[in-house]
């Protein structure tokens, strides 16, 4: 039987799959997370481990880009995020004008390189 | 260190603390919906659920099921996994594990925010919905916003700001199924490119302390040599360690 949802396989594998599996950490995140204090030193570490995992992400998306990005030349895609830091903090730490400064060698660079 | 932050650097569309605009609930959702929708984040998201809805349509879901999964789990990187995996022919089981290893990073997100929004009144179950909410951009938006918010609202603002931006991004679920996107290659890359440049300047921003300075660059440095190892947990691996180093380093320097 197919529904707006598609069939039972599909409901099941959002539930168990996509849902269970994901929420998981984040209800064990809210019986730990509940309880602390928020001046605790364990929570300092915690943040420091939650900023790294980001730090990672970003790292990992530069050097294994999805998609499109993929087709941006490795130069263009750090030079990017150089440049884009490097406007951001002349720029008194605007990330609106750090992000735009990125994009604009993503976009000439592939215009120009890809 | 002055920890403050200039308001001249960082406008901010929020009322002053003590401001009677915060006195109920209510207005405190409505202005954590407003902060969602004028976030930089927010466009981050409509990227990366254009991108979710086109590879759901490309795989044969239907458009109610990939609208649900944005709101049920609520994690690009999972649904892309859960999709793909599935897509390759794997058992409901394996596509399971591959989302959960994914989903580990959400757990020091949430440990870390919800002490911002607990008071010794609140209940458990009223961080259930924050819990829920809490993901890079959620965790992200509300370290800058939430000192600006009085404790008492904090629940109720990032309810509001989890809404807005689920909300958002199930518009852009349906735009980019309905668009089964064959974006132009450069609009495309442009988009994808967003998601690097603003987690990191925005959390950069957010990085008042040195010990959240050094996880940040740490975690960049050291992403390219544990990627080497193909763990499939590399991230995990990443972030401990860099947050651990950090964190001695914050130590060391109290003790001298």
């Amino acid at each position: 039987m197919t529904g707006i949802f598609g069939d039972g396989y599909a409901i099941a594998l959002l539930l168990f799959a996509g849902f269970l599996s994901n929420e998981v950490w984040r209800v064990l995140g809210l019986v730990i997370g509940g309880g602390i204090d928020e001046g605790s030193e364990f929570l300092v570490w915690v943040r420091a481990v939650a900023a790294a995992i980001l730090a990672g992400v970003i790292a990992q998306i530069l050097i294994s880009p999805p998609g499109a990005l993929a087709t941006v030349p490795d130069v263009v895609r750090y030079g990017a995020v150089a440049i884009g830091f490097a406007v951001y903090l002349a720029a008194r730490k605007s990330v609106f004008a750090g992000v735009v400064a990125g994009e604009i060698v993503v976009l000439a660079g592939k215009w120009w390189m890809g | 260190m002055n920890q403050s932050i200039h308001p001249a650097f960082h406008p901010l569309a929020l009322p002053p603390l003590h401001s009677p605009r915060w006195q109920s609930t209510s207005a405190a959702f409505a202005l954590g919906v407003k902060s969602a929708l004028s976030s930089i984040l927010a466009l981050v998201l409509f990227g990366t659920f254009i991108g979710v809805g086109a590879f759901a349509h490309d795989t044969g879901f239907t458009l109610g099921w990939a609208v649900a999964s944005t709101v049920l789990v609520w994690a690009g990187p999972a649904q892309i996994i859960l999709i793909s995996t599935s897509h390759a022919g794997a058992t409901v089981l394996e596509s399971a594990l591959a989302v959960t290893i994914s989903a580990i990073r959400l757990l020091p997100m949430v440990v870390s925010l919800l002490p911002m929004m607990r008071s010794p009144e609140t209940k458990m179950r009223q961080l259930a919905l924050p819990a829920h909410f809490t993901a890079i951009t959620v965790w992200v938006e509300s370290f800058r916003l939430l000192p600006h918010v009085p404790r008492e609202r904090r629940i109720a603002f990032v309810n509001g700001l989890g809404c807005g931006l689920v909300f958002l991004s199930c518009v852009a679920t349906m735009i980019g199924f309905g668009l089964a996107a064959n974006l132009p290659p450069l609009l495309a890359a442009g988009i994808l490119a967003l998601t690097p440049l603003t987690f990191l300047l925005s959390t950069a921003r957010n990085a008042h302390r040195l010990v959240d300075k050094v996880a940040l660059a740490l975690g960049l440095a050291l992403y390219p040599l544990v990627q080497l190892l193909h763990t499939g947990v590399d991230i995990m691996i990443c972030g401990v360690t860099s947050g651990t180093i950090a964190y001695a380093v914050h130590r060391w320097r109290k003790r001298a």
